[in-house]
């Protein structure tokens, strides 16, 4: 165990979540596949979109780190040194970014479904 | 009444083996807790060893466990055995949250089944009798098991018979709490101490004068009573007292000086060389021995550490340290680098029986168990091992409620930090209490499954 094992990390990781591990694995997964398929059909990115889908990420951000919080049994008064700052950024960072692009690409997918639909 | 309590670990925690790789645990650690720090490496599976060897662990807590995972992974052949009567498994360092009213008692319960390995035998009984002349061991029923090689990770026993008058039936009444005891008087020293902290009036704290686990604990539990206190607007009402059973408030000398300026910050008296002698619970006062003689301190809410000392069979065993200061409390007579013991060189001692200077923790066991199991192994093959434990243990110390000091240290009293520049040890941070709160039980479960 010289190195970080990736074993060992999805063995804790498994500890904490249990099969909901599994299930936020798959999410990144196919989330990640379905935006860059959405991109390629798409040939861009879709700007007007993507802003209300950033919109929608600043509230998913506050929500991870409310999440944070929760599960941590922490309140809003305990960051004290930089490192706690980083924490918070990263983790509303990760909230943020993670529900803009859920946002965006079911959005997108589900315009794509709709006009093939009506075109069908 | 007696106390059952052998548990192998202290309410503290952390955890490790080589330096990288308690680094690497930390980082687990704080990576459960979404610190993403960390750099990937490449899986290891070490070949299994064959072997018809007979190993014995006597103790199925958290170093009993860990061991036997270990064994279990790397050996074949081998009869891997297991002893231990009690079938609940307690998370240790989680007792802390619980008396905080952080957690609810079940978060450190759990059974000692769900982690024994497969093809290792659990006897579900008490270690009666160790004969380490005749390599033996004896169950309470009288069954006789035999051995090449022993653990002996029994864990340890607390002495509240050594405090007169206490009665551990009366945790959860009339002020008097006792974290230690189990995870059902954890829950109700919380409730005491929920009620101190409505009414305020006086708050004694106190440790042992013997080797206990984790020594951080009562500390953590002074500075939450005081946050509790603080956040209920009933600071002004209260008096706050800790005792400290010598002149020192922790065994690292920084870090002992960092929690004098923190006791002094929040208005915490400290009285040195106080060690409980007895107790009056009807009439709520403790008395303690002072170098002078005795001196009796009233009390509204009191969090009662009691003595530790080894298990009986340790202690009537030829095992324990013959002389020197340890003599009397009955710690295993280990190598303090090698956890093998002195005069039986196919027994070795890990977890809270260990004699050695520092640290009975969670995180001692993480990294005490590799090293005695890499020596264990290294004698089957016949061949060398060079694995070292040089003291490391951690004790994420609360200073209040959502924040903590991830302190690591040493034999040397060094502070070891995993990640220097980045955790400060001696700073108050909510990013060390997320480590606590939150990636410290995944991976102390890993570690029993002997995955981390």
């Amino acid at each position: 165990m010289k190195e970080l094992d990736p074993m060992i990390l999805l063995a804790v990781f498994l500890e904490m979540l249990g099969p909901l591990l599994w299930l936020l694995l798959a999410m990144v997964l196919l989330g990640t596949a379905a935006f860059v398929a959405l991109l390629v059909r798409e040939r861009g990115i879709a700007a007007s979109r993507l802003v209300r889908a950033q919109l929608v990420g600043l509230v998913g951000g506050v929500l991870a780190l409310v999440l944070m919080a929760t599960v941590s049994s922490s309140g809003f008064t305990d960051a004290a040194g930089p490192i706690d700052w980083i924490l918070i950024v990263l983790v509303y960072g990760l909230g943020m970014l993670g529900t803009m692009v859920l946002v965006y690409t079911v959005a997108g997918w589900t315009r794509l479904l709709r006009r093939q639909g009506a075109a069908g | 009444m007696k106390s059952d309590n052998k548990n192998n670990t202290g309410p503290d925690e952390g955890l490790l083996r080589e330096p990288l790789s308690r680094r690497t645990f930390m980082q687990l650690s704080a990576l459960g807790a979404g610190a993403l720090l960390l750099k990937p490496g490449a899986a290891q599976a070490a070949p299994k060893l064959r072997s018809a060897a007979r190993i014995v662990i006597a103790g199925a807590g958290a170093a009993g466990l860990a061991t036997a995972s270990r064994l279990a992974a790397r050996l074949e052949g081998a009869t891997i055995t297991l002893i231990d009567a009690r079938k609940a498994h307690y998370y240790q360092p989680g007792f802390t949250l619980v008396a905080s009213g952080i957690k609810p008692a079940n978060y450190v319960t759990s059974s000692t089944a769900d982690y024994v390995p497969h093809g290792v035998e659990l006897i579900e009984e008490r270690v009666a009798e160790i004969d380490p002349e005749g390599n033996t061991v004896v169950t309470a029923s009288g069954r006789s098991v035999p051995y090449d090689f022993l653990v002996v990770a029994t864990g340890l026993q607390l002495d509240y018979a050594a405090i007169e008058g206490m009665d551990e039936r009366l945790i959860g009444q009339n002020g008097l709490g006792s974290i230690y005891h189990s995870p059902a008087a954890a829950e109700a020293t919380w409730r005491q101490m929920s009620e101190f902290a409505d009414k305020g009036g006086v708050g004694v704290f106190l440790r042992p004068g013997t080797e206990m686990k984790c020594a951080g604990a009562p500390l953590k539990y002074t500075f939450v009573t005081e946050d509790y206190l603080t956040r209920r607007g009933n600071r002004g009402k209260a008096e706050i007292i800790y005792n400290a059973n010598n002149k020192a408030l922790f065994s690292v000398p920084i870090v002992s000086e960092k929690v004098r300026m923190l006791f002094q910050q929040r208005d915490i008296k400290v009285n040195y060389d106080r060690v409980l002698q007895s107790i009056d619970p009807g009439r709520r006062i403790a008395t303690f021995r002072t170098p002078e003689g005795t001196t009796e301190m009233g009390y509204d809410f009191i969090n009662v550490v009691p003595p530790m000392k080894a298990p009986d069979v340790v202690r009537n065993s030829p095992l324990p340290w013959q002389q020197g200061a340890w003599g009397n409390e009955g710690w295993l007579e280990v190598d303090k680098h090698t956890l093998r013991h002195v005069r039986y060189p196919n027994v070795f001692g890990v977890g809270d029986i260990a004699g050695v200077p520092k640290g009975k923790t969670a995180a001692s066991v993480k990294w005490q168990v590799p090293v005695a199991v890499e020596r264990l192994l290294a004698d089957i093959a016949g061949t060398e091992s060079t694995a070292r434990y040089d003291g490391y243990t951690s004790c994420p110390l609360i200073t209040r409620l959502g924040r903590a000091m991830l302190i690591e240290f040493d034999y040397q009293n060094n502070l070891t930090p995993s990640f220097p520049g980045v955790i400060a040890p001696l700073e108050e941070l909510w990013t060390s209490w997320v480590v606590k709160t939150m990636g410290l039980k995944p991976t102390y479960i890993s570690m029993l499954r002997g995955h981390a």
